[in-house]
């Protein structure tokens, strides 16, 4: 188009240049969408994998005293080298009967109030928490919406905010949302090499922001939900190693793995009083987004 | 996370006033509309409040004084989707007047001083990030300080996707804010205002001693959509609103916007262990003209003066 004396097109080019190219290759794999896929693989070790090598004497307790007993979630006490943990995470399930026994780790209202239980049994017998996440995210159902879903998962997360003893999480795969954060809400929270932690999925958020679901892999990237990524942004404390082609079928090594950093982790946190893990706890989640520099966000209303 | 489906879409983006009642499609003068407080005088419709006109319905004029928060990251992820996450801000804050979903503030009501929060869906969706989670923080310090009770006012459709895992932790953030708020005997309410979803409902707003809903609010975790494409269940209409959530026991009231002033300064009254003697809840009009004028008006306005002699004699009593 000929411009006219003084109209210039040049920003108007730029900016349709920019989307062009934001829209090609959308649908490309990235590399954090080959890290989705691994964590989400059936084949990879979940919470009933890996519990009997870190505690043999595993008694799985069932129930939330309320109304139900939600597969989604397991949890139970065992010894974790010599010492009584209550263990509470999400089981996916891997063949197709199990996982719609399980629901696909989507956890119903029960499930979070079976969990607060456990996290209540634990403090009042002094015994450390720790928590495998696992999850695409709590259940969209229409029964978990009127059973309270939101209240349920915001009482959870109050449990683990206020718990007198020790609380450490490992996530072993798939980290999904505000299902994930009410069990994850803790002390000291680990990932191993290629599990996720994510405020929405990929497909969830390229279809909002994107209006295009064919474009998770670019969400996967942007979102920064890979354990490298948010260990470099300071929002979790360590990586799991994971052996090379991932996790799948070595739930042997990785659970050795994951007791010794456990361990470690509770003999560190176990010197601490009480009120002293509370007061840390509350510092360590109240300084989320907070800039060190000179970044100044946003100022006074009005 | 963020609502979608077109019904819902068309309802908070239609103009007010131009095209009619969103709810039943009549034409109401603009004016007649402020005046009842932006609620359908045919339908009951509640339409949209802005964060200005929520402030002006509720407070005391003159006395908001705002909370300065700053010190966030504002762009901690360099998010980039088909815009860049800054340009959006900039966007909203232009379109909006504000400088962030969340504003913060110490007034009084009625007389009663508190410190209210407003998260305002017209602001990138009410979606929760860095800086509504430290607005939520600094606010609630300052009621511990003041010893004033807590009111937040909420529509958000969850938290803000483009600060990643940085806004699923002000989840986190906020109920620690109300850890510390709850070794304190200081009330906290909640108003759920259309909608309330997401991760500020499965967080701060349904961890309140007291919860109020807006007539008609759209109060779920999952949105229809995501429901669908994950259960494959439609969701029937009117499913997840503010009646439903009574009758289900997740709210304590459902209150209409022109109840809703004397209720909360009742309840405010109440909870801080004073005695409430406003008696009928006469329905507000707005604060000028209407408010002044007429039967209905002064006899409003002498039970507000019943609530503010009854709230010093409160403040008399702790001293």
């Amino acid at each position: 188009m000929p411009a006219l004396p003084g109209i210039g097109y040049e920003e108007e080019i730029a900016e349709v240049q920019g989307k062009l190219q934001a829209l090609e290759g959308l649908g490309l794999p990235t590399a954090a969408w080959k890290t989705v896929a691994i964590a989400r693989a059936q084949k990879r070790p979940q919470f009933l994998d890996y519990i009997p090598y870190l505690a043999p004497d595993f008694v799985e307790l069932h129930g939330d005293r309320v109304g139900g007993d939600d597969r989604a979630i397991v949890g139970g006490v065992g010894s974790l080298d010599g010492r009584t943990v209550v263990f509470v995470g999400h089981q996916k399930g891997h063949d197709l009967k199990e996982r719609q026994l399980r629901n696909f780790g989507m956890a119903r209202p029960e499930g979070y109030r079976k969990a607060q239980r456990l996290f209540l049994t634990a403090e009042r017998l002094n015994l450390p928490v720790v928590t495998l996440v696992d999850t695409p995210g709590a259940f969209p159902g229409l029964d978990a919406e009127r059973g309270g879903q939101a209240w349920a998962i915001s009482r959870t997360l109050q449990v683990l905010a206020g718990l007198k003893v020790p609380t450490v999480a490992f996530i072993i795969g798939e980290g999904g949302s505000g299902g994930a954060l009410a069990l994850a809400l803790c002390d000291r929270v680990f990932m191993l090499e290629n599990a996720i932690y994510s405020v929405i999925t990929p497909e969830g958020c390229a279809a909002i922001l994107w209006r295009d679901a064919a474009a998770a892999p670019r969400a996967a990237e942007a979102l920064q939900l890979t354990a490298c990524e948010l260990l470099e942004l300071g929002l979790i404390d360590g990586i799991v190693p994971e052996p090379r082609g991932g996790a799948a079928g070595r739930a042997r090594t990785m659970a050795r793995r994951i007791l010794k950093l456990a361990v470690d982790t509770l003999t560190e946190l176990r010197g601490l009083k009480s009120s002293e893990l509370c007061v840390a706890r509350r510092r360590r989640y109240l300084a989320v987004g907070l800039s060190s520099g000179p970044d100044q966000g946003w100022s006074q209303f009005p | 996370m963020t609502r979608s489906t077109d019904a819902v879409a068309k309802k908070t983006n239609t103009t007010m006033g131009v095209d009619g009642c969103p709810a039943c499609g009549r034409y109401i003068a603009p004016e007649a509309l402020r005046d009842s407080l932006m609620v359908c005088p045919l339908c009951g419709y509640h339409h949209p409040l802005g964060t200005l006109q929520r402030i002006s319905q509720l407070v005391d004029d003159g006395s908001w004084e705002g909370i300065a928060v700053d010190g966030v990251l504002s762009d901690p992820l360099n998010f980039f989707d088909s815009r860049p996450y800054p340009a959006r801000l900039k966007a909203a804050q232009l379109s909006t007047g504000l400088p962030e979903a969340f504003a913060a503030g110490r007034c009084t009501v009625e007389g009663v001083p508190v410190g209210l929060g407003i998260l305002d869906f017209q602001f990138l969706g009410g979606s929760m990030g860095a800086a509504v989670g430290e607005g939520f923080w600094r606010l609630t310090e300052h009621c511990i300080i003041d010893h004033v009770p807590l009111v937040v006012v909420t529509s958000s459709g969850g938290a803000r996707m483009q600060e990643g895992l940085f806004s699923l932790l002000q989840m986190a953030k906020t109920v620690m804010a109300l850890e510390e708020l709850r070794e304190t005997t200081i009330p906290f309410l909640v108003v759920l205002a259309d909608p309330t979803t997401g991760g500020v409902l499965a967080s701060f707003a349904s961890l309140a001693d007291v919860i109020i809903a807006e007539p008609g609010a759209q109060l779920w975790f999952t949105g229809p959509r995501v429901r669908e494409m994950t259960t494959r269940e439609r969701t029937p209409e009117g499913f997840g609103s503010a009646e439903e959530a009574l009758k289900c026991g997740h709210v304590d009231l459902v209150v209409p916007r022109t109840e809703l002033r004397q209720r909360l300064v009742e309840l405010l009254i109440l909870l801080q262990g004073g005695e409430s003697v406003l008696g009928e809840i006469i329905p507000q009009r707005r604060k000028t003209a209407g408010w002044r004028a007429g039967g209905a008006g002064r006899a409003a306005e002498r039970s507000a003066g019943v609530a503010r002699a009854a709230w010093n004699w409160l403040r008399r009593r702790d001293r």
